[in-house]
């Protein structure tokens, strides 16, 4: 066949197409303005100007909030009418639920966890002084639970951790993401510095190459955010489940045609840490509703 | 981790059926970002072209390229610059070596090399999640090359 007669075919099959489907789809970008409120009274911030060390790099950050569905924003605006804080009910229960050993119950040394958590999502990960190393509030709880339970240590991925994730996440709602990078922390942050720049798999594409270099763009259907971690624990629409933030980073990974790290990995730790600071001044969302 | 994936590129060579005139990855050769000579010897198909630029499946160009002349395809990417007049701006020794290797034509492009096997780091089972193994091949093969070059070329 040659270009022309080709030309021609095409043609009359894209003019056949766009009657029945309609144009392809054209896409407008987020309103950067709009205003997250949660039950009428917690207020989010979603756009701010970007942390010192992100230079550069960044002027302003945003949750991923701004970046979804007119829907899917509204949703959550209202905890019942959002699918995370059934969850964090289940996780209520299991705060208060005496398990292992040492017949305790978090409860037993924390209390409530409106008050004893308050403020602590906020600050992790964060470097642990007694064990001399950078710990997720998941690495947190399974030590309590193995050294002060005597119980088992749960999935780091599990749907029991990431429910406890998102009832402690949620006491520090509307608090600002404010996530220490120096320090003894320091070698860490840099190590997820050096992650978040390499482009991996066979696709070579790096969390900066959609999140820093794209966002606000789509990626065939997907409209890109800055891939901020403080809507986590995120319930998402496709798996209709709570979504922690490791799991999402496999994802990630995976769609570069790359060999994953593992959830619950130091690497991913590494990364989690710094992926955190890059949303430090954006208020802790979670559990949030995504896609 | 660049040895292991230069044998299993060997590997692939070796197994699979190539054409005589076929050049293998590794082997074509770059003029100032250009491949003059067609990689298979085979005429591309310009219709099979057009299903392996749009497709998810297969070249999935669409997801980071609108193309004005792929009204019916859904969802057309915000990443790259339109295909649209493709054909005016570069010539077909050009565009092979885009589609070849883009890193070569723009430094540092976020756009994959769709005919490369080598200097991976961490490549993948295709979307599995999981390391390479000896089923590793370009993200094109090289008649696929060829017919989404002849597509392009109509793109004037
Ligand atoms: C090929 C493009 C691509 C790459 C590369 C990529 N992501 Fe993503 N990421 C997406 C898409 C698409 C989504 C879903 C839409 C959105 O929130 O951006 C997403 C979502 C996310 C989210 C959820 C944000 C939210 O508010 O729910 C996080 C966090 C994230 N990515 C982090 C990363 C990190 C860290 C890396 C690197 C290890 C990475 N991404 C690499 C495409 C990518
Ligand atoms: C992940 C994103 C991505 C994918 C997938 C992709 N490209 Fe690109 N492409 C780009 C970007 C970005 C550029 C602009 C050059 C640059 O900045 O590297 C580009 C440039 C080009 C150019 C030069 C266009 C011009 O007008 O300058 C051609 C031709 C092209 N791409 C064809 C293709 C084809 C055909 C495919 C699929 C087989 C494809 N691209 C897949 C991102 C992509």
């Amino acid at each position: 066949m040659n270009n022309k007669l080709l030309k021609s075919t095409l043609g009359t099959l894209a003019i056949a197409a766009a009657m029945t489907v309609g144009s392809s789809a054209v896409f407008a970008g987020a309103d950067l303005d709009k205003k997250l409120v949660i039950n009428g009274e917690t207020e989010i911030v979603t756009r701010t100007a970007a942390p010192a060390h992100l230079d550069g790099a960044l002027d302003e950050i945003f949750s991923g909030w701004i970046f979804r569905k007119d829907e899917t924003q509204t949703a959550q605006m209202d905890d019942f009418d959002n699918p995370g804080m059934i969850f964090v009910d289940i996780a209520q229960d299991a705060w208060n639920k005496v398990d292992g050993s040492e017949g305790k119950s978090c409860a037993s040394c924390h209390g409530a966890a409106e008050e004893s958590m308050a403020g602590v999502k906020a600050t992790y990960p964060k470097w642990n002084e007694a064990a001399g190393e950078v710990r997720s509030i998941d690495m947190e709880v399974n030590n309590c639970r193995t050294t002060r339970m005597g119980a088992d240590a749960w999935k780091l991925t599990g749907g029991k951790m990431t429910a406890m994730n998102a009832l402690i996440t949620l006491q520090s709602r509307g608090m600002p993401v404010n996530v220490a990078i120096d320090g003894p922390a320091q070698s860490m942050w840099e190590r997820g510095k050096e992650m978040y720049y390499t482009k991996t798999g066979q696709l070579e594409m790096s969390c900066a190459n959609c999140h820093e270099d794209n966002y606000d763009l789509h990626i065939r259907a997907d409209h890109l955010s800055q891939g901020q971690t403080n809507g986590f624990p995120v319930y998402r629409l496709k798996n209709a489940k709570l979504n922690g933030v490791h799991a999402r980073f496999k994802g990630c990974v995976r769609d570069t045609r790359a060999q994953t790290y593992k959830p619950g990995s130091e690497d991913f730790l590494a990364l989690e840490l710094y992926v955190a600071s890059r949303g430090n001044g954006l208020s802790v969302e979670g559990p949030s509703i995504r896609n | 981790m660049k040895p292991a994936i230069l044998g299993m590129a060997a590997l692939f060579a070796a197994t699979t059926a190539l054409s005589a005139a076929e050049i293998a990855p590794g082997d074509v050769v770059f003029e100032d970002g250009a491949v003059a000579a067609s990689i298979t010897g085979v005429v591309g198909d310009p219709v099979n072209g057009r299903m392996v630029v749009a497709s998810k499946k297969h070249g999935n160009c669409i997801a980071c390229h609108a193309n004005d002349e792929m009204p019916d395809v859904a969802f057309q990417g915000e990443i790259g610059p339109n295909l649209a007049g493709v054909a005016d701006r570069y010539s077909e020794a050009q565009i092979r070596g885009i589609l070849v290797n883009a890193d070569v034509t723009f430094e540092d492009s976020f756009m994959p090399s769709f005919y490369r096997v080598d200097g991976y780091i961490r490549p993948g089972k295709r979307y599995t999640g999981k390391a390479a193994d000896d089923t590793f091949a370009p993200l094109l093969a090289a008649q696929e090359i060829e017919d989404v070059l002849a597509y392009l070329m109509t793109l004037k």
